[in-house]
């Protein structure tokens, strides 16, 4: 009985699996076989191991980080937050409608915001702190970055915070809990699965960033999304640009694998 | 549950009625079916009324479609599955497209407006006797900057680029062909170079300037210079003459040292259904009064003389932009240096972009 | 009390500023008589009327939206089902590796995803335009709701199915009556999530459109080497305008029907 439902689950999901991400990825690893001139190497691959693209690896997966870190900052507290209002579940579409904005008009708009003679410095300017380069620099990049992200982190984690029972938190209370220690010991590890839900919702597609890296770090950030990008559109070294690809892969699920196997 | 049937079904039913919608406008605009030329260019890269006047003349319904790279748009027509009758690429991505066999020769007898064309811009190297291209627009690659904020310095070559004064004051295009042609060019090399020693110079002298530069980005370099958020910029000269547009403290110079002669130009792609629509259309925009009205509205230099002489004189006199003989000389075309050279080009260009402040 | 309850809600006003900020410069801007989106200089509602007269633009602009309603809550349906086949792979290992399949179209770049769909659907012979773009926007839509969907359903305890099927539920019964309504918000929330990734996504439409199909953002994007029209920001502020107005009304619509259950929950 039980089996046979399950059976009936997988048939549409295999299907799309098979079709839409199996056939995807091999092709990519098909690619990644092959030079510019379409002749089989395994250059590609010592291309990788290269000191340029070890860089670019590693800064991909610093700014990653601290992407991911800093919108769990700001997306926990907010979250928690969001459960308490009166019309909550509005003000949860309300925090999802930004990104309905098409991403270069905001970071047009994030020029415009950033520039010497834009908003924030205007603000600077106001304070007395006097005017700086924001635009071009990594704080800008983390900062627009965070603001991309931070649906995708606040969504899961609210999901997880209302389903945590109340009585729980009267009942640490009761027994004389500081909110602090309420907080650490029972709403964070109860909420731990939307928080890495979160986390990997972010921290994935962080990795692969590319067009703010131009738009906002005026390319002083390269990272791997931005270097597959490249390859795919302007070099046009599909070989490259799919090798970087199966390491980005690879990577997904060494993180799918240390994130999931708690449970 | 009942919640979530409701939502679904809403859901499904607005869709509907949107895509009822869609076909109905559609029909109203006469898009679907019958004589269609489908043309693949730049967005905005025409003037809206010519599509019009010509779909009034000929008949014909144009669905206009827009690409936003030369790459990307080869790419598609590598692929199939689309009919382009007309497309704008680069003269590079041209090349390319020859070697790939993409494009159709064009039957010039069949393009009596191509006498309009100056001789200057026929027969280039990247398509000998225009087999497959028509000129649409050209241009250079040069300097803009800002003599407010450099204290009414002038600018005139690429070296001057290497200035302390201009410390944190550089926007690049995000192009390899572009910044390692004025590297080349800086050193009096040619922006053909593939002489190793050379470009290897050339990539050591772009990292010295790394101090200067403040990003390197995309089309939205012509926001950031008109803005005035910085001093100094190499684009292209159509880029440059926006941006001038919109501010006119602004100057664009071609550098003394030479630099590149670009163009876009009309194809037939090997995906045409509609070849006496292309030859119609082509022909349509060489006429000299459309190409005059063409250059207006999108204010690039365009290749036909006697829509120049059409244009008013603050355009055609503009000898930055209709550059005289003596720069015009020193300029060069991009040669298809070839798949591998143009990978290593690349390489470099990502070493300069990966330097260290 | 009332003073931490004062500092939240400060907390709250500046993320909502900061979301909202960029959009707020964009709506200004559409109104600037100037042309650009870097100086002010005097109100006009020139864009507006440009988009109206642009019906090539609101075709573009219907077609986004037909795109976006089907293909999330095709790919809400099939996310709810992926999720449930996961849930039922009793092993780690196999549902490990569901899972990693699951989310290599979140980490692959679009670019990628594009290229692949575009030889992936020329192979087939699917031509390309409506279908092709609405099979691609379902395909990379799936593993983020089975992302939020997941998490519900592994919350819910193995003994709630278990009393109801001792209680004589079908299978069916089981599903429509107890495991849907309680994954309900993870459903929604999967549903919005895709219809946010099928909004923003330019680089996969882009290479899988054709025969004159277009969608809003490789409609914008294409137009950045000419500089983005400020047609294109009243665009924007209508369609955000819209939305806002659609979203606050489909909320207290929808309260107004199921207010017992709100009440009840609302606390």
């Amino acid at each position: 009985m039980v089996n046979r439902t399950r059976n009936l689950y997988l048939v549409p999901y295999i299907t799309w699996i098979a079709l839409f991400v199996v056939a995807p990825i091999v092709l990519i690893v098909y690619y990644s076989f092959f030079d510019v001139e379409g002749q089989f190497t395994l250059g590609n691959y010592a291309k990788f191991f290269t000191p340029v693209y070890m860089r670019m690896t590693f800064s991909s997966f610093w700014y990653a980080l601290l992407i991911t870190l800093f919108s769990l900052l700001v997306a926990y507290p907010t979250a928690y937050l969001l459960t308490r209002l009166k019309h909550k579940q509005l003000w949860l579409l309300l925090i999802i409608l930004p990104s309905w904005i098409n991403l270069l008009l905001k970071a047009y708009a994030f020029l415009g915001l950033f520039g010497t003679y834009g908003f924030a410095n205007a603000v600077l300017e106001m304070v007395g702190i006097g005017t700086q380069q924001i635009l071009f620099t990594d704080f800008s990049f983390i900062f627009v970055s965070v603001y991309i992200f931070i649906p995708f982190m606040v969504l899961p984690i609210y999901n997880a915070l209302e389903e945590l029972n109340p009585s729980l938190v009267y009942a640490s209370r009761d027994l004389g809990a500081s909110s602090w220690t309420t907080f650490r010991r029972v709403i964070f590890p109860l909420t731990l699965d939307g928080v890495k839900a979160g986390c990997q919702a972010v921290f994935i597609p962080a990795l692969s960033l590319f067009m703010i890296t131009r738009l906002i770090a005026g390319n002083r950030v390269i990272t791997l999304g931005t270097a597959i990008e490249q390859h795919f559109l302007v070099t046009q070294d599909w070989g490259m640009g799919a090798t970087i690809a199966v390491f980005l892969i690879i990577a997904m699920a060494i993180i799918m694998i240390i994130t999931g196997n708690r449970r | 549950m009942k919640q979530l049937i409701r939502t679904f079904a809403v859901i499904f039913l607005v869709a509907f009625a949107l895509m009822y919608l869609t076909s109905y406008l559609n029909k109203s605009q006469g898009y679907s079916g019958g004589n269609t030329l489908t043309i693949y260019n730049w967005g905005d890269y025409i003037d809206p009324e010519l599509i019009k006047t010509f779909e009034e003349e000929s008949g014909t319904k144009v669905i206009y479609q827009t690409f936003d790279s030369n790459e990307a748009m080869m790419t598609k027509i590598a692929q199939g599955g689309t009919t382009f009758d007309v497309s704008v690429p680069s003269e590079y991505a041209i090349s390319k497209m020859k070697e790939e066999d993409l494009l159709l020769p064009i039957d010039h007898s069949k393009l009596p407006n191509l006498k309009h064309i100056d001789d200057r811009f026929l027969d280039l190297s990247f398509d000998p006797g225009n087999r497959y291209s028509i000129p649409y627009f050209w241009g250079t690659v040069g300097i803009v900057f800002n003599p407010d904020l450099l204290d009414g310095w002038q600018l005139t070559s690429w070296n001057d680029l290497w200035d302390p004064r201009l410390r944190n004051q550089i926007l690049l295009v995000d192009g390899a062909r572009e910044v390692m042609g004025f590297g080349l060019n800086s050193l009096h090399y040619s922006l053909n170079d593939t002489n190793e020693d050379h470009l290897q110079e050339a990539k050591r002298k772009l990292g010295e300037l790394t101090p200067n530069v403040k990003a390197i980005v995309g089309d939205e370099i012509k926001m950031l210079l008109a803005g005035e958020e910085a001093a100094v910029g190499v684009v292209w000269s159509g880029d440059a003459s926006e941006i001038m547009d919109e501010n006119d403290k602004l100057d664009y110079v071609v550098p003394e040292e030479g630099s590149n002669l670009w163009f876009d130009n009309m194809v037939i792609p090997k995906t045409a259904r509609n070849l006496e629509g292309a030859y119609a259309f082509i022909n349509f925009m060489l006429d000299p009064d459309h190409a005059a009205q063409n250059a207006e509205y999108v204010g690039y230099s365009t290749p036909n003389k006697d829509a120049l002489a059409l244009l008013p004189e603050d355009i055609s006199g503009d000898t930055r932009f209709y550059p005289e003989d003596d720069v015009t000389a020193k300029l060069e075309v991009y040669d298809n240096l070839g798949k591998r050279m143009l990978s290593h080009y690349n390489e470099l260009f990502l070493e300069f972009k990966m330097h260290k402040k | 009390m009332n003073k931490t309850f004062r500092w939240s809600n400060l907390y709250l006003f500046a993320v909502f500023a900061i979301l909202y900020a960029p959009i707020i410069y964009l709506m200004v801007y559409s109104f600037n008589s100037g042309g650009t989106m870097h100086s002010f200089e005097g109100f006009t509602l020139e864009w507006y009327s440009e988009v109206f007269a642009d019906t090539r633009l609101l075709i573009i602009v219907l077609n986004t939206f037909v795109i976006a309603l089907l293909s999330a809550a095709i790919s809400t349906m099939l996310g709810v089902i992926g999720a449930l086949a996961i849930r039922h792979v009793r092993r780690r290992q196999p549902r490990n590796a569901l899972l990693s399949f699951n989310n290599v179209l979140i980490v692959s770049p679009d670019v990628i995803i594009g290229a692949s769909f575009l030889i992936l659907f020329t192979m087939i012979g699917i031509r390309l335009g409506f279908t092709s773009v609405l099979l691609s926007h379902i395909a990379f839509s799936v593993p983020i709701v089975v992302l939020m969907v997941l998490p519900k359903l592994q919350e819910m305890s193995p003994s709630l199915i278990d009393a109801a099927r001792d209680l004589g539920a079908s299978s069916l019964d089981v599903l429509t009556k107890v495991v849907l309504p309680f994954i309900k918000p993870g459903i929604f929330a999967g549903f919005f999530m895709a219809l946010t990734y099928s909004l923003d996504d330019f680089a996969v439409t882009f290479f899988v459109t054709g025969n004159g199909f277009s969608t809003l953002s490789v409609e914008i994007y294409s137009r950045a080497r000419q500089g983005v029209s400020l047609s294109i920001n009243a665009l924007s502020t209508l369609l955000f305008l819209f939305t806002i107005v659609l979203v606050i009304g489909y909320y207290f619509i929808n309260r107004r029907n199921s207010r017992p259950a709100v009440r009840e929950g609302g606390k």
